[in-house]
């Protein structure tokens, strides 16, 4: 049986993780390497790392701490942040990304999802979606959430994966941050107008939202505060998940 | 006891990103040497036909490098380590769904074939790889969880070649075995402490194959 991932998510700035990670026994917990490995002992399944930074200089960073994570991690790292050309995107794959995921950039130029995956394969290309909802549909947000872009999310995320994208990440704005749980009718509104697999990301606070996320059709979830704040280690969670019902790896203690 | 070697030979195949293939050799002390260079290719102890890609792209590429016989011959007689990962598996194949009309290199007489539109696709995550017939001189010996990123699969365990098998909508074939050939469609460097130790069997070798 394929597994529900759980999937730490790291957010980037300058070659620095952000957000008050506190994690216990990390010499640097501001080191994404060490975090990102610190999470694979734990039972994490795949880490995402989004670049968050706001300068070319602060990009510049951003090869260099791929490359650091890939030495240390030997589960799968999905990279999204400031990709425009599939040149980018090559470059994080030979710094040891394996999978890159595109959000405004494809806003802006959905062919851009069709070239990465002519290019580097559809399992490599992922669309990254910001929703937020408005009356009774999903409206498409870019830029942190600061622009509206007037499209139908569902009907982007059709268009992105007829383009070649061969996974979601789906952030609902409205909960990033809330820790009130997902927002359970996008995600599954999302996850039955595609064939692909759908992370779900933005609100997760409990094993509860978790579970209510893959009954609404996520394959993946992910959560970034509830580990970095330490009030769930991976392994602890995985193991409420298990009883619950989910079908997850078990990690062998060692 | 055998030891591991000091290095490697992975193909370039050109086609997407093999850093993690690198990076795992590494964790395992071993020096990965990525060539497309025929002679080195022929002589390598152990040789990595990496993955990624596209079929008919792969198969195009292995022309390219006129690797197909060297290739051929070594994986029919199976006694030179050989080790393939994801598409590396499909192109033992005679063909695939996926490039219809390209030939693969045959050494299997089978097909590749698309998981069910039933199926989110291409299946992306941890599945459980289960052995089926393991013994002391098998590579594939634990039960564990394996990491895919895969659209295509082969359906059965090829006559004469030993196997693990894991369930997407139906059972497939995990990975497969013979002599010293070890072909996993899932990514052993992707799959944690489980998939280091696959790799490191395959790198030490069988005492009892020699």
């Amino acid at each position: 049986m394929l597994t529900t991932r759980i999937i730490p998510c790291l957010d980037v700035k300058d070659g620095r993780v952000v957000k008050g990670v506190k994690f216990q026994g990390l010499r640097d917990a501001g080191a994404p390497a060490e975090l990102a490995h610190a999470y694979e002992t734990q039972g994490a399944d795949e880490i995402i790392l989004l670049d968050v930074s706001a300068t070319h200089e602060g990009r510049a960073h951003q090869i260099d701490t791929v490359r650091r994570v890939r030495e240390k991690l030997s589960i799968p790292l999905t990279i999204g942040g400031g990709v425009r050309q599939p040149e980018d995107a090559g470059r994080l794959l030979d710094a040891g990304a394996d999978k890159v995921s595109v959000n405004s950039a494809a806003v802006r130029d959905p062919e851009l999802l069709s070239r990465m995956a002519e290019r580097f394969g559809s399992q490599c290309t992922v669309i990254s979606i910001d929703g937020a909802r408005v009356g009774d549909h999903w409206e498409v947000v870019v830029r942190g959430g600061r622009e509206k872009t007037g499209m139908d999310a569902i009907e982007w995320v059709k268009r992105a994966v007829s383009l070649g994208a061969g996974e979601v990440l789906l952030t609902s704005w409205d909960r990033d941050g809330t820790r009130s749980g997902y927002d359970l009718d996008f995600l599954q509104a999302v996850s039955e107008a595609v064939r692909v697999p759908v992370i779900a990301s933005g609100g997760a606070n409990t094993p509860e939202h978790m579970v209510e996320a893959v009954e609404a059709g996520a394959d993946a979830v992910l959560a970034a505060s509830i580990f970095h704040d330490g009030d769930w280690t991976v392994d602890a969670l995985k193991e409420v998940l298990a009883d619950r019902g989910l079908c997850i790896r078990s990690v062998a203690k060692g | 006891m055998n030891k591991t070697p000091e290095q490697v030979v992975i193909i370039r195949t050109g086609v997407a990103n093999i850093a993690s293939m690198l990076a795992a050799f590494e964790r395992l002390d071993v020096t990965p040497l990525l060539t497309e260079d025929r002679e080195i290719i022929a002589d390598a102890d152990h040789l990595v036909l990496p993955g990624v890609g596209a079929f008919g792209a792969g198969m195009k590429r292995l022309e390219e490098l006129n690797l197909v016989d060297i290739l051929r011959e070594r994986l029919i007689s199976g006694e030179r380590a050989t080790f393939c990962v994801c598409l590396g598996l499909q192109l033992l194949c005679q063909g695939s769904e996926e490039s219809p009309g390209v030939e693969g290199l045959g050494v299997i007489e089978d097909h590749a074939r698309r998981f069910s539109d039933a199926l989110r696709v291409p299946q992306l995550g941890w599945n459980q790889v289960v052995p089926a017939d393991a013994d002391a001189n098998t590579f594939l010996t634990e039960e564990g969880y394996a990491y895919y990123a895969n659209s295509y699969r082969l359906k059965s365990i090829p006559e004469g070649w030993r196997g693990a098998r894991s369930t997407y909508g139906a059972p497939f074939v995990a990975a497969i075995e013979r002599g010293n050939t070890l072909a996993c469609q899932f990514h052993p460097e992707l799959s944690s402490a489980w998939g280091q130790a696959l790799m490191r069997r395959w790198l030490v070798g069988n005492p009892a194959r020699g």
